[in-house]
């Protein structure tokens, strides 16, 4: 009796442990969005999105750090992007069980998890010390190869669930490959493929390390892509480290504006991806 | 009309060949850009790596003013901040995957899994800030005076516990990556658990185990390889993770025995000084930093993908 006691206060330390661990990690969530809703909402306002970056202890907007954020995030996506459909397509259809395609499955799994700062040092060494300056491009193409993994795993998966059978009656047809791919497949996945653009999307608009040395910073509203670029998380980077009041509260409206952007395409790939299984299933 | 035009048949095989090659050529981009990513470090690297040899990784000296670079310090704060991250983030993520798989009431389980997920996507500059503004004040007011009056008392470890409250330092960038690299082991943990086969767990309850024992005699074993697997994909984020870190580490290079104290890590050296430096030695030693960091996150994770991917196969034999 006594050993069967001990037995069931030890299994309800442990649950009550990891009850507790999720609340704390919970916890951590809302104490975050809190805090960026409670300093970030004072300094939403107008001037937020139609004045520039303003000098130390000035007051203004974050409008070129939205526009350069907006800018270099398009064109890593139209970048990235393709690649990284097309070498899933590679993946899903063409080399399934290959040498070849195993070992880019798995480099792009790391590629996948390994630190952005890597990838704004070779962008450095290979476009920005070439060219000699910094430059919107150069921080839209680390960008781009961020983009490039997250859409490629993405698109596999997704063109791994279309059922056989629609494949199988396009070949039947005589449908070369590339038919098939393009007018069969890529419309039945497109769902899951939009997914894990909304993905890369979020993945990239906020990544900082890539970026603090290919597009650098610019206090003024530029469009010259081959000129450094403002853009929103270096500018939250260095206001928020600034002494000045003004340029923290800048900081935070920007945090917040990244967040809630953020959230809100993890969301939707989320709710995007749950429409597309719930399709799936009743298919099949 | 002939129904097969040969010259329709011919421009297929064309388009064939082209979207083929399309696909391919993508797909060996991947493969290109590690290897360029790779070579460009190394030539990067390469004048610091010829100028210091191998002591560029064993002296802690950094200064930009006589030239001299030794990556002890950095190397020193990555590997603590991390390990302070995996000794809070590896239970709390256990407990919280092991809480979605076996404790959650359904209704729940859905929601509470996609805010551990949420809390993944948020960017690492918004812990930064968030780490910079809140926590580290919290830290230095509440937590740091307890540790030092009362773990500092204790002979031997109290020498982690020593020296003046600053807030920012090694223990709370720890903190901070605690907290972010929790939802990937939580998550990672969470579908490795469900990947256990109910049968087993049910056998487990039909001799009277409690969920507990379940867990720990059943599901534990058997999911060993995805738990190491993403306890060390979490690793990996930790010891890559920049900006983050760069906010509140306090970035002094130099190797202090008290976990309170500033110090820098690999990234943040590299986010902080990389624009400001002058001098083709003092740019070359921060890219050999990056070369160090590529080579040690990449083999952490390269092994945890190869544990997840052993978990996996043994997954889909056993269905």
């Amino acid at each position: 009796m006594n050993r069967r006691a001990f037995r069931q206060g030890k299994n309800r330390v442990f649950l009550a442990l990891s009850l507790i661990a999720t609340l704390a990690g919970l916890a951590c969530l809302a104490a975050l969005l809190w805090t960026l809703i409670a300093h970030g909402i004072a300094g939403i306002s107008g001037r937020l999105f139609t004045e520039m970056t303003p000098p130390p202890g000035g007051q203004g907007g974050l409008l070129n750090a939205l526009y350069g954020s907006a800018v270099m995030t398009l064109i890593g996506i139209l970048i990235g992007s393709p690649i990284g459909v097309l070498a899933g397509t590679y993946l899903a259809e063409y080399g399934r069980n290959s040498r070849l395609s195993t070992s880019i499955r798995f480099i792009n799994d790391v590629l996948l998890s390994a630190p952005s700062i890597i990838i704004g040092l070779f962008i450095y060494e290979i476009i920005v010390v070439r060219m000699g300056h910094f430059s919107a491009i150069a921080g839209a193409l680390s960008l781009a190869i961020l983009a490039i993994p997250v859409t490629l795993r993405t698109t596999e998966d997704m063109l791994n669930l279309v059922p056989v059978g629609m494949k199988d009656s396009s070949a039947a047809l005589g449908a070369y490959p590339w038919r098939t791919i393009l007018s069969i497949l890529y419309p039945a996945a497109r769902s899951g493929i939009v997914t894990g653009l909304l993905l890369a999307i979020a993945r990239i608009s906020g990544e900082t390390a890539p970026l603090l040395f290919t597009a650098l910073n610019n206090q003024f509203w530029s469009t010259d892509l081959n000129a450094p670029m403002a853009n929103l998380p270096v500018v939250i980077f260095q206001f928020a480290l600034s002494p000045y009041k003004d340029w923290q509260n800048l900081a935070w409206a920007g945090a917040l504006i990244i967040t809630v952007t953020i959230l809100l395409l993890s969301i939707s790939a989320r709710v995007l991806l749950s429409l597309l299984q719930a399709k799936g299933g009743s298919a099949r | 009309m002939a129904i097969i035009d040969p010259s329709h048949a011919a421009k297929q095989l064309i388009y064939e060949r082209i979207f083929r090659s399309a696909t391919l050529s993508a797909a060996i981009l991947v493969l290109v850009i590690l290897g360029g990513v790779t070579v460009s470090l190394l030539h990067g690297a390469w004048p610091a790596l010829e100028h210091f040899g191998f002591s560029f990784v064993t002296r802690e000296v950094w200064n930009p003013v006589t030239d001299e670079f030794g990556a002890l310090a950095p190397i020193y704060g990555t590997v603590v901040t991390s390990l302070i991250a995996m000794v809070i983030a590896v239970p709390a993520g256990f407990g919280i995957a092991l809480f979605l798989t076996e404790m959650s009431p359904p209704l729940l389980k859905r929601p509470i899994g996609v805010a551990v997920e949420l809390l993944a996507a948020v960017p690492s500059i918004i812990f930064g800030i968030w780490g910079l503004f809140v926590l580290a004040p919290l830290l230095q007011r509440h937590v740091q005076p307890w540790l030092i009056g009362h773990a500092g008392a204790i002979p031997g470890i109290g020498r982690l516990f020593m020296g003046p409250p600053y807030g920012i330092g090694i223990l709370t960038a720890g903190f901070v990556l605690a907290i972010m690299v929790l939802p990937f082991i939580a998550a990672t943990m969470r579908d490795v658990f469900d990947t256990v086969p109910p049968m087993l767990k049910e056998s487990g309850y039909g001799l009277g185990a409690t969920t507990w024992e379940v867990i720990w005699h059943v599901v534990v074993p058997h999911s060993r390889v995805g738990i190491v697997g993403g306890v060390m994909l979490g690793l990996g984020r930790a010891l890559g993770e920049t900006m983050a870190v760069t906010f509140v580490i306090g970035n002094a290079h130099r190797i202090s025995s008290s976990l309170l104290a500033p110090g820098t890590t690999i990234s943040s050296s590299i986010a902080n000084e990389f624009t400001e430096a002058v001098g083709d030695l003092y740019t070359s030693s921060l890219i050999a930093l990056g070369l160090l960091l590529f080579m040690i996150t990449f083999s952490v994770i390269a092994a945890a993908q190869a544990m997840l991917r052993r978990l996996e196969r043994r997954a889909l034999m056993s269905v």
